[in-house]
């Protein structure tokens, strides 16, 4: 690791300065928010997954605190329109007015002094329904025969996407191997739920409101248009956030809901998220379906994929990101860290009676590196290739870097195949292949898996403006002010909820300006005093974000030059700037000295000084907008018992590349968190539906999250290969964890289970997927033998 | 996810518990460390309108042993077993069970006494405590009888407790010299209910062992046999013989029981490579 510029600067691993509160448990989510005269919400949500209204029954006593769609016709349904052509718009009310798309889905908004006493009243109201047959498989609702979910569409799919690239090289192929692969719905489960309070001042004719949110701008600018309220009077401030691993970064129907009762009744009013709500009502993500086909030659030569896709998108297009952000996301990023000549994809994005899908830390990423990666290992297995010496041929090589692949994605830098050679290093490949001939005394079988990825982070504006969603990123702003006494504030708009921008964005402006992090001080997650931003997403904060502050400390230094040369009564051209000083050849004045000049002793400034004094607003983008490409390989062994099912990790080996590491603790603190989610994906999450669309993984009894004792010791190295694009060199690493362990471990599990002829192909790897594909395999076996017995006698 | 209403009580007089639960104007559950009881609550799965809380009962905290048994009052938590206030080889091997039974802030709060009424088929108590042939101190108005575990339970979460009656103690009879005990299960992740679960106990004195199968969706399944069943060098005829009981109790999924006849197994072998009493 390179050495830190300075004991806070930039590369050093400073502690945590959000850990004074966070850590004492002084944080300040939206639930520890208190407001006078405040009323809790519940709502009640449909227990149908696909329904036509007929009626909605309030008790008459209970008429004045239940608010249905009919109450909220002035309000606007969400709508999360794509750009890409034939994509099909869907409008998701508020409240569901004529029908119910899934189970879970608000029918009735209630209001009373306390959260119980809102239950009470919701349990009294009675839904009157119509039941009509629900889409609950994707490849069933992308049928002429299912039942449509948007009566004015001709099917079920939100957009058809497909690209070939180079097909016919496909017939060059001596093997091919095709796979149907499948990872399964989950839920984010951030440690917060989302919550909502919302009031209206009347002082500031102004809507507030405080969201668990990860993108407040975006909140605000979605509430102005369903409201049909100028963005002035809106405010949305996301306090102390709790993780969002995406599940924050969608506008609410709760928040939109919350926003119009509080104009309603005058009264501030909170909705918290309860754990059943967030696993089956706000919104879910990951459920991807996979055909694909890999081809080779004999000799190991890799010629490409072709796949179909299919995601289920659930039953609407969710703000911003769109119903169609992951299946072209997909598309666009099967491709992975590879150099190969053919490609083709197909995706669809299916409407499905589900809740929504929202982009999970990763987004498609870890669906497609699952896809690839799996299907790279079973043709190494027929190329009797050990599968890292199958993908160190076409791994992307550093001397083609710049490098764009067969999806024109521009590689940034990196050294990919230095990075397999460590992974492979560190888990001693070797040892573990003579383990495996030896057998394990209690009859466990040993595997080896490995997955390697890149992650395209703080992609901007032309990559969004061609999906043409509702939110298009553009130059990401910082305002920094010195304050009087030599402090500096920093406003950004993206919005810290656990990546530690407190302290990174102070470590940016301590390498320029000299200033201790404790003077430092980040306020973000409040449209009233930060610029503009999409937010907290894709990775893009420390590079986007962290761009912003350094531009706007630039700017700042030269405003400090100019009057601490004045000061000195030196020329501009003879001083210099130096750890929070101008120091010039017979003499230096401190950043503290400067201030105080500006803001209490202005008689002694320079005539020509800035008028925009201590503070400046700077615009940052990178060099190129097509963003930074982290990546990774995760090397692991496990021990799998085809008794039980039961798998466990042995060793988890991470290399991870993530450019200049602005902290290196807080990024390794990013890949644990990430790979803990990972490991979740790979072998416990799952939200199941029955045939009828009801949820089943309705309480963490029924959905299981890895917990410290299923995340073993991860041993993770780095490489620093710096971006030629950002500021530093830095580039985006906050979803990296989660993209490859559901590959590696899978990987790993198959090869410990060769020998059985099992392969698993489905996330989560469950103990009972793993005995059902033993016995699959068993018994393909035994009729293959049975059936060269009848062959040769 | 809050509850319905109910109206809360500390109950000061074990007397007083009876008549609370036979009261004919409300729905009465007693509440001990509420580990099951409150999340039944939260999810508005459960809807009494009165709540007794017995962990005021000091007696029902206590810890006695006598000659050939043990007995421990209802509300002892499943930390103060996993702590070791039993006495002895019955003592580590109630604590071994208890330390893995969910998380360490469940059993600090989480009672034998509740476990044991709450008669979840995959909670540990009920099928270790059937292998070791416990017996539940069941209270009732007009006074108190005793009853094994082994062949209480009718069904899930049903341990045949009549109107009024409660338990407040649970008596276990010593680990008799030269015995052998293995307690296996198997879950997806620490802390979580077992997915298939096995006791197994061995009494050469008298020539007799007992295999009691968990996790049955139901009342546990219970083997008493004869220990010569064990002479040969394999396990196949106990196994086969379990395999029919399971298959009897309507638990007829091929993989399910594999994996619960190989817990059996290890469960076994466990008795065997381990220390007797």
């Amino acid at each position: 690791m390179k050495k830190p510029d300075s004991p806070q600067g930039i590369g050093a691993s400073v502690p945590r300065k959000e850990d004074a509160r966070l850590m004492r448990g002084r944080g300040q989510f939206v639930a520890d928010l208190r407001f006078a005269n405040l009323q809790d919400v519940a709502f009640l949500r449909s227990p149908y997954a696909h329904a036509r209204i007929v009626s909605i029954e309030v008790p008459a006593a209970l008429r004045a605190q239940v608010f249905t769609a009919q109450d909220l016709q002035s309000v606007r349904p969400i709508r999360a329109v794509s750009g890409l052509a034939g994509f099909k718009v869907s409008d998701q009310p508020i409240l569901a007015a004529e029908k119910i798309r899934y189970v879970g889905e608000p029918v009735a908004m209630c209001v009373a002094a306390s959260r119980a006493e809102a239950e009470d009243i919701a349990a009294q109201v009675r839904l009157h329904v119509e039941e009509l047959p629900p889409v609950v498989d994707m490849l069933f609702g992308r049928t002429a025969a299912a039942p449509r979910l948007h009566e004015a569409w001709e099917d079920n799919v939100f957009l058809e996407t497909n690209i070939e690239v180079n097909t016919e090289i496909f017939k060059q192929a001596d093997i091919s191997v095709t796979r149907v692969i499948r990872t399964n719905r989950q839920a984010q489960a951030p440690m917060e739920g989302r919550g909502v309070v919302a009031y209206w001042d009347p002082r500031l004719e102004q809507l507030t409101v405080y969201s668990a949110t990860q993108m407040p701008h975006i909140v605000r600018t979605g509430l102005s248009e369903c409201l049909g309220l100028p963005h002035e009077q809106v405010r949305v401030v996301a306090p102390d956030v709790g993780g969002g691993f995406g599940h924050k970064g969608i506008l609410l129907t709760e928040e939109v809901a919350l926003s119009w009762l509080s104009m309603k009744i005058g009264r501030p009013v909170r909705w918290l998220e309860d754990r059943r709500e967030h696993l089956v009502a706000t919104a879910n993500c990951r459920e991807h379906h996979y055909v694909i086909t890999g081809y080779a030659k004999r000799d190991g030569q890799f010629l490409g994929v072709s796949c179909e896709a299919t995601v289920d998108s659930g039953a609407y297009s969710s703000y911003p990101f769109s119903a169609c952000l992951e299946a072209a996301q997909v598309a666009s990023i099967l491709p992975g860290p590879y150099d190969f000549p053919g490609y083709a994809c197909k995706t669809y994005s299916v409407a499905t009676n589900k809740c929504p899908i929202l982009p999970y830390r990763g987004v498609a990423r870890t669906g497609v590196c699952f896809a690839l990666e799996l299907v790279l290992d079973a043709l190494a297995r027929e190329l009797s290739m050990e599968p890292h010496h199958f993908r160190q041929q076409f791994l992307v090589r550093p001397e083609q870097m710049p490098f764009d692949n067969i999806t024109k994605k521009h590689f940034d830098s990196g050294d990919y195949p230095k990075a397999l050679s460590m992974a492979m290093q560190a888990i001693d490949i070797e040892a573990l292949r003579k383990r495996q001939q030896h057998g394990e005394p209690d009859g466990r079988k040993i595997g080896f898996g490995l997955a390697i990825y890149c992650e395209q982070a703080a992609h901007g504006t032309s990559v969004y403006a061609g999906w043409g969603i509702p939110m298009v990123p553009g130059k990401e702003q910082c305002t920094a002010r010195i304050t009087p006494d030599g402090g500096l504030e920093l406003r950004i708009g993206a919005q810290s909820h656990g990546q530690s921008m407190e302290t990174t964005m102070a470590q940016v402006a301590h390498s320029m300006l000299g200033i201790d992090i404790e003077r430092v001080r980040l306020i973000h997650g409040d449209t009233a005093f930060t610029p503009y931003s999409t937010g907290t997403w894709g990775s893009r904060s420390m590079v986007m974000s962290g761009g912003a502050v350094a531009a706007a400390c630039e700017t700042l230094k030269k405003r400090l030059l100019h009057i601490g040369a004045w000061l000195l009564r030196a020329p501009l051209e003879e001083v210099r700037y130096e750890e929070g000083q101008v120091i010039g050849p017979a003499g230096r004045v401190s950043l503290q000295q400067i201030a105080h000049t500006w803001y209490l002793r202005p008689q002694d400034l320079p005539v020509d000084v800035d008028p925009g004094g201590l503070e400046v607003t700077e615009g940052y983008r990178m060099v190129r907008d097509s963003g930074t490409f982290g990546y990774g390989v995760h090397a692991v062994t496990v021990a799998v018992d085809p008794v039980t099912g039961d798998v466990e990790i042995l060793d988890y080996v991470i290399v991870e590349d993530g450019g200049t590491l602005i902290n290196p603790m807080v990024v390794d603190g990013q890949v644990y968190g990430g790979t803990a989610q990972g490991i979740g994906t790979a072998l416990y999450e799952e939200m199941a539906f029955d045939q009828r669309g009801q949820p089943l993984g309705s309480t963490f009894s029924d959905y299981l999250l890895p917990g410290p004792t299923e995340v073993p010791n991860l041993r993770i190295f780095h490489l620093e290969t710096p971006s030629p694009y950002s500021r530093f060199g830095q580039k985006g690493v906050g979803e990296s964890g989660a993209i490859a362990p559901p590959a590696a471990i899978a990987n790993a599990i198959n090869d410990a289970l060769r020998d059985f002829g099992a392969e698993l192909l489905e996330s989560p790897i469950t103990p009972r997927r793993i005995l059902e594909a033993i016995d699959r395999a068993q018994s393909a076996k035994a009729s293959s033998v049975a059936a060269a017995e009848r062959v040769s006698s | 996810m809050k509850p319905a209403p109910f109206s809360y009580e500390q109950i000061s007089q074990a007397q007083q518990v009876s008549a609370s639960l036979l009261r004919s104007d409300a729905s009465v559950k007693i509440i001990a460390g509420g580990q099951s009881l409150g999340p039944m609550l939260n999810l508005r799965l459960a809807q009494p309108t009165h709540l007794i809380d017995i962990t005021r009962l000091a007696a029902l905290k206590t810890v006695q042993s006598s000659s050939g048994s043990v007995t421990l009052g209802a509300c002892v938590t499943h930390a103060n077993i996993e702590d070791g206030c039993v006495p002895g080889r019955l003592g580590e091997i109630l604590s071994e069970i208890a330390r893995a039974i969910a998380y360490r802030a469940v059993r600090n709060r989480g009672t034998l006494g509740g476990s044991l009424a709450h008669a979840d088929p995959s909670a540990d108590w009920i099928t270790t405590l059937t292998a070791l042939d416990a017996e539940l101190s069941v209270r009732r108005a007009d006074g108190q009888r005793w009853m094994k575990i082994a062949g209480a339970m009718s069904g899930p979460f049903d341990i045949g407790l009549g109107p009024g009656e409660w338990i407040d103690a649970v008596r276990i009879p010593e680990f008799a010299s030269g015995s052998a005990w293995g307690y296996t299960k198997i879950a997806r992740k620490t802390g979580e209910f077992a997915h298939a679960m096995v006791a197994f106990l061995h009494r050469p004195a008298q020539s007799s062992l007992r295999v009691v199968f968990g996790a049955t969706e139901s009342a546990p399944i219970v083997i008493d046999h004869s220990d010569s069943i064990l002479a040969g060098a394999d396990l196949e005829s106990l196994k086969a013989l379990a395999h029919q009981r399971l298959l009897q109790a309507g638990l007829n999924d091929p993989i399910d029981n594999r994996v619960r006849l190989a817990v059996m197994e290890r469960a076994i072998r466990k008795a065997q490579s381990g220390r007797r009493a």
